[in-house]
């Protein structure tokens, strides 16, 4: 009976070890198949240069310009309307009231809406209804806003990530010992100046975790800039707020299904891919170091 | 300055439907009345099943589409969930501090794999080694797409299953290898039990995340709109149907429309889902606490 249950046991364990390791065999597969084919084509020129002659040569500098202008614009607009909603639920809303419990519901949900339907939100919304509405208000009409452009990418990519910026700054929120508000209201600190000069200065770290995370999820998706503004192939670098751009992750996919030779695109392809790989497990693991140290605040309490 | 953007949130959910109904029901019961789920008998010939909004009498039947988005969804389920429960019991079971710390963060990067590079990998490598291993017809089918999309999959119902299993009580564990359990029994009898809704609720959240994933089916799965049971076909989904075809299509046409309304379907489907599974999880959560 021992022996039998041992045996048992022993393939139980057996197969929960197989399973983590596919895993990580799956992980290292692909990695390695990347960097193996993409290190080899990374040079300066292909950083710097735009691409030519039908993208089999010539670099891909507006993509990352473009993925670092959509991205900055992203966080200026997600930042702050983030933060004020952890702070909102955190800090003013009463606990466990209804409101706060339908604010956790809604973003838990929103995390959870398919990167396409934000894509093709941003089309109804943005582009339809706000760009249109602004042009016929101010530009008599004229198609000026009301088109895929760069504002209204990072716009439906700041709705995309703002689950991100309020789990973060949230956690943050929570890692500040009740006894700093209560010494400063002791004080005889209003509400809104416990929050300003507490709260939110020992809560940078985890916005900072927050944002950082957001922009790694922001620069590696595609479906939802697709129609809201990503170009094709542009031979300028966006100018104004309405101007389309180019995108790392929206030129590999144009890379990978629109090429007429692939053969001849592969090693731009690869590179591509791994710089986009790079540059989204750079933030990744940045957010994860600050959050290592925020929780190990939290642990010891100080 | 908070209520606002508490206002705010609730407008952008609120408005991420409405245009999308609003002006597909408008547009839709004009042109298309009611060939959507029904069959679309053509003009006195056999009824089909066809999705070929392109064309000069085109064709909107979903039931293409849905086969297809079903057949992807649960072989990529299939292949996740094995995979990632049985992962998640190790770590939080049996496994020593060095084996977590490798498996997590292989897992937290394995999240942070934008969905075009694991597309893109699945079209350029997988999909070769697959056709040349099993000889399939077709290069891009259900099971290439499938296995891309478990990759997507695997994280979520990892951490949710792994939460779920480290909730659970330590006096449950104390108490089970005291009556003279081994470490695997307390693991399949007791910990696996009492985790239970939350492997059930990781798959739901799980089956959410691959129904609405874009880029890699779009990238992986042949994009061909047929209606058969055999994974080895090309498919079409949903997701890659609204990618695929919104770029080309006028807007305010039926076709527009038609997407539209794939979209609004789409999100309505993960929103139930994710509302349940995470009601799931908060009850487990709310129970474990209470027993302990």
């Amino acid at each position: 009976m021992i022996e039998r249950s041992r045996v048992v046991g022993g393939l139980f364990q057996f197969f929960c070890i197989v399973a983590c390791a596919l895993i990580i065999v799956m992980l290292v597969v692909i990695l390695g198949n990347i960097v193996a084919n993409g290190a080899g084509s990374i040079t300066l020129g292909f950083l710097t240069k735009a691409p030519e002659s039908g993208m089999k040569s010539g670099g891909i500098f507006p993509a990352i310009f473009g993925t670092f202008a959509l991205v900055v614009l992203m966080t200026i607009a997600v930042i702050p309307l983030g933060v004020a909603t952890a702070i909102y639920m955190h800090e003013y809303a009463p606990k466990r009231s209804r409101i706060v419990h339908l604010v956790r519901l809604a973003i838990q949900n929103l995390a959870g809406v398919p990167a396409i339907v934000f894509g093709l939100f941003g089309l109804g919304f943005f582009i339809e209804f706000v760009g249109r509405g602004i042009d016929k208000a101010f530009y008599g009409g004229n198609l000026v806003y009301g088109q895929p452009a760069i504002v209204w990418a990072a716009l439906t990519l700041a709705l995309l990530t703002m689950p991100t910026v309020v789990v973060a700054t949230e956690e943050a929120l929570r890692a500040i010992p009740q006894s700093y508000r209560e010494v400063a209201y002791s004080l005889g600190a209003t509400r809104w100046q416990v929050i300003r000069r507490v709260v939110l200065p020992q809560a940078v770290g985890g916005i900072l975790t927050g944002g950082i995370l957001a922009v790694s999820r922001g620069s590696g998706e595609v479906a939802p800039v697709m129609f809201t503004g990503a170009a094709y192939f542009l031979p300028e670098l966006p100018k104004q707020l309405n101007n389309q751009f180019m995108e790392l992750g929206y030129h590999v996919y144009v890379l990978t299904t629109q090429s007429p030779d692939v053969e001849a695109t592969k090693p731009i392809l690869y590179a591509t891919v791994l710089v986009l790989l790079s540059l989204t497990f750079l933030l990744n693991f940045s957010a994860i170091m600050i959050r290592a140290q925020i929780r190990k605040r939290l642990r010891y309490g100080r | 300055m908070a209520i606002l953007s508490l206002i705010l949130i609730f407008i952008f959910i609120g408005k991420e439907a409405l245009p999308i109904f609003t002006s597909a029901e408008i547009r839709k019961e004009a042109n298309l009345g009611r060939l959507f789920l029904p069959r679309a008998p053509r003009a006195g010939a056999d009824t089909e099943l066809t999705w070929q909004p392109v064309s000069e009498n085109p064709k909107y039947s979903l039931l293409p589409l849905l086969a297809g988005t079903l057949k992807v969804t649960v072989i990529a389920v299939i292949i996740a969930i094995p995979l990632a429960v049985l992962a998640a019991l190790y770590t939080a079971e049996f496994a020593p501090p060095w084996a977590r710390e490798t498996v997590k963060p292989a897992i937290e990067l394995l999240a942070g794999i934008p969905s075009v590079v694991v597309g893109f990998f699945c079209l350029m490598v997988l999909a070769g080694w697959l056709q040349r291993t099993f000889g399939w017809t077709f290069r891009l089918n259900a099971v290439t797409a499938g296995i891309g999309l478990s990759l997507a999959v695997i994280p979520i119902v990892y951490t949710v299953c792994e939460d779920a299993f480290s909730s659970v009580p330590q006096t449950f564990r104390e108490g089970s290898i005291a009556m003279g359990a081994s470490s695997w029994q307390t693991a399949s009898r007791v910990v696996l039990p009492a985790g239970m809704p939350g492997v059930l609720a990781a798959c739901v959240l799980g089956f959410g995340r691959a129904i609405g994933e874009t880029m890699i089916v779009l990238m992986a799965s042949g994009n061909a709109a047929i209606l058969s049971l055999s994974p080895t076909d090309s498919i079409r989904t949903f997701s890659a149907t609204i990618a695929a075809e919104l770029g080309e299509v006028v807007v305010g046409s039926p076709h527009y429309h038609v997407l539209f309304f794939i979209g609004a379907f789409l999100f309505l489907i993960t929103f139930v889902i994710n509302l349940f599974g995470h009601w799931w999880v908060g009850r487990l959560q709310k129970r474990l606490q209470g027993a302990s």
